[in-house]
């Protein structure tokens, strides 16, 4: 594949409660820091993650390319997913080969509702839905299911935490993902723009799967989805120093480490990870820029990323980032 | 544009205003299947799945791709859910051919919809945002200044919409799929109708329908069947609250169509292209679309229209299909036009067939035409 390479990243300082901020202004700071970190102010394809339920409102992407300042008119889509598929779409857009810059963002502002029933709101609308599982309640069925020792990875998530100035300050450890309000961007650059700039997370691999909707039709121990997504990224394929991981409840974490297949060594989520600061569909692009980040810093020099999507870790995204090409 | 890509499968839904016999799911697998048929494949043959559709808030279920998986055999494949307002039906063909395009994967069966009976779609386009004014409107009341600007403009005649909506419902009664079918429709019954937002009367404004379509892609050595190549794909989109944008005629879909047409070397779209599916909700947009596209000059386009050139036997059909006019499963809409072209090349178009049909034009537009996706997809090998 054509190599391609993460160029910046920025987030927001994210907070446990709305400040007031609209979605376009959110943003704002994230697009002019990802500008500024890699020289560019236009971009060949512009991609961006977010969801109308957490605004309630239809079209929550369309205020945000007032703060892009979409003029003259660009090329531009949108998913609503986490904004690290949005990533994805703009990966496969750079192999093309006719576009050499990507722009993506992600926001979301889930203290303006109740995010744990809004989840719910995901479910197969005729035959889980009327149960009324909340994300609580699903996330509780594939914890009972689990085994291991989450109040560490509670512990240790909040104690990497408390060197991210940009995550939640929590009194103590939790074992489920804070309500967030955030946002997040990365440029990517290939062809001629590798040239000539020295600091940049290559992209070696990205391929996500979904699994059955249905929890019973999964077994909720493993992520056969993540596995896969893993050995299509190559995770594999050499050793892993620092793993992002999206994991919103301390039990996932001893999933999906099983399912990437991470040796013992790797450090997991030295960002404090989602259970510290989990602005929904801007989190998992997030994950992807702090594994970028211990790249570009000479911390890891291999680092995996991970999203996921859907109840109970249904859909997931893996994403092998090196120094090298 | 990367690599080869052509269409070798379309499936639709008959569009309806109530599926009542299906779930959401179902109305999606219908479509996926009769698209995978008409390849002679099956979704093991499956690489990727693509799906798209308006706002979430339509159906009440949300990032639904979790939930249509099983019924689009995506488990165990990557799924992806693109949202781009009306635009989304095109720009979801186009992520899914940017797959192949970009080498990634070989087949993508791509699928759009819209249960509109699950809701009422005006009031889910009118919610009211805190800090801003509620229009209530509708997209109707949206778009109806726009339209009385252009005829402002233009000084077209009053009489140019109702031409449109005849034009439209009459093709579509060689549409098997069409959800408006009216037998006798003529300019007297247009104009007899309600007007709902000035200069729009009821029957010149697009239906609310249940429907999916399905269209699978694929790469070059991969084809099977007989495919529609394309050409050319791009996407643009502009600010809604940019001070000083034409609202009438938006560059973004200038520019849009500037590029698809670069890419698939059209100089002269009206003489180069054999037929277009645009996406024309309200009566005037055919057009405000006719000029915005360059099919003629500015403020020419209701000339086009009155003397017949984008009628099924004109010199450059727009909606063979009945378009928008007479389906709208919102989410769906730009994906039947862009497969409306697809059928269109391939021959396969059947009543509404354009004789000899071997260019065609997919187009969509959404928000407050602000966001563009085009294609243009031929019979020939690019």
């Amino acid at each position: 594949m054509r190599p391609v390479a993460v160029a910046a990243f920025a987030q927001t300082t994210h907070t446990d409660h709305d400040t007031g901020l609209a979605e376009a202004e959110l943003i704002l700071p994230v697009i002019r820091a990802v500008r500024e970190q890699s020289g560019l102010t236009e971009f060949g394809f512009t991609c961006s993650g977010s969801c109308d339920y957490l605004a309630g409102a239809p079209f929550s992407f369309v205020s945000a390319l007032d703060a892009l300042g979409a003029w003259p008119p660009i090329q531009e889509s949108h998913v609503e997913m986490d904004a690290a598929f949005a990533l994805y779409e703009a990966w496969v857009r750079l192999q093309h080969g006719d576009v050499d810059s990507a722009l993506v963002y992600g926001f979301g502002k889930s203290s303006m509702g109740d995010l744990r029933e809004i989840m719910t709101l995901q479910l197969d609308p005729y035959y889980l839905a009327p149960l009324g599982l909340d994300q609580l309640s699903y996330a509780g069925l594939q914890r009972s299911a689990v085994k291991g020792d989450f109040p560490a990875v509670a512990r240790r998530s909040w104690e990497s935490a408390q060197t991210n100035p940009y995550a939640l300050k929590l009194p103590e450890p939790v074992e489920t993902a804070p309500i967030t309000d955030g946002a997040a961007a990365i440029v990517l650059v290939a062809g001629d723009l590798l040239q000539d700039r020295t600091n940049l997370a290559y992209i070696t691999g990205i391929a996500h799967r979904i699994d059955p909707h249905y929890p019973g039709m999964r077994d909720l121990t493993r992520s056969a989805s993540a596995a896969a997504a893993a050995t299509a990224a190559g995770v594999g394929k050499g050793p892993v120093d620092v793993a992002e991981l999206h994991v919103q409840f301390a039990h996932e974490e001893i999933v999906l480490a099983e399912a990437l297949g991470l040796p013992a060594g790797t450090v997991v989520n030295p960002s404090g990870g989602p259970l510290a600061a989990n602005p929904v569909m801007a989190t998992g692009l997030i994950r992807i820029g702090e594994a970028a980040s211990r790249v570009m810093d000479g911390t890891a020099a291999r680092a995996v990323a991970h999203a996921t999507s859907g109840p109970c870790l249904q859909h997931n995204l893996v994403a092998v980032l090196s120094r090298e090409s | 544009m990367g690599n080869r890509c052509a269409v070798i499968g379309v499936g639709q839904t008959h569009y309806t205003t109530r599926r009542r016999d299906v779930s959401m799911a179902g109305l999606v697998r219908e479509a996926a299947l009769r698209a995978l048929e008409d390849a002679g494949l099956t979704f093991a043959d499956i690489d990727a799945v693509v799906v798209g559709k308006a706002p979430d808030l339509f159906e009440g279920v949300m990032m639904p791709e979790a939930y249509l998986a099983d019924a689009l055999g995506a488990a165990g494949k990557p799924m992806m859910r693109v949202h781009t307002a009306g635009s989304v039906g095109g720009s979801t063909a186009l992520v899914g051919a940017s797959l192949i395009q970009g080498g990634v994967h070989d087949r993508v069966l791509v699928v759009a919809y819209e249960k509109q009976s699950e809701s009422n779609a005006t009031w889910a386009l009118t919610t009211h945002l805190p800090f801003t004014s509620s229009l209530v409107v509708g997209a109707g009341g949206y778009f109806a200044p726009h339209i009385r600007e252009y005829m402002r403009r233009s000084g077209a005649p009053d009489h140019i919409g109702t031409l449109v909506a005849v034009k439209d419902r009459l093709n579509a009664l060689k549409n098997p799929y069409a959800h408006l079918r009216i037998p006798g429709i003529d300019r007297a019954m247009v104009e007899s109708t309600p007007m709902l937002w000035e200069p729009i009367r009821y029957l010149e404004t697009c239906p609310s329908s249940d429907g999916a379509c399905a269209i699978v892609l694929s790469s070059e050595h991969a084809v099977t069947g007989t495919p529609a190549w394309v050409h050319g794909g791009a996407m643009r989109s502009e600010p809604i609250f940019r001070a000083g944008r034409d609202t009438v005629s938006p560059q973004a879909g200038i520019d849009c169509a500037a590029d698809v047409y670069r890419q698939a070397g059209v100089t002269d779209p009206r003489r180069d292209l054999d037929v277009a599916e645009v996406y024309v909700p309200f009566s005037w947009y055919e057009p405000m679309w006719l000029e915005n596209l360059g099919f003629c000059g500015v403020n020419e386009g209701w000339k086009l229209t009155e003397a017949g050139a984008t009628a099924l036997d004109g010199d450059i059909p727009w909606n063979a299909s009945g378009g928008v006019l007479s389906s709208n499963p919102i989410g769906a809409s730009g994906l039947i036009r862009f497969a409306e072209a697809a059928l269109q090349v391939r021959g396969m178009a059947g009543e509404h067939q354009v004789e000899g049909a071997r260019k065609a034009l997919g187009h969509a537009y959404g928000g407050g035409a602000q966001f563009f996706a085009m294609w243009i997809v031929g019979a020939e090998k690019p």
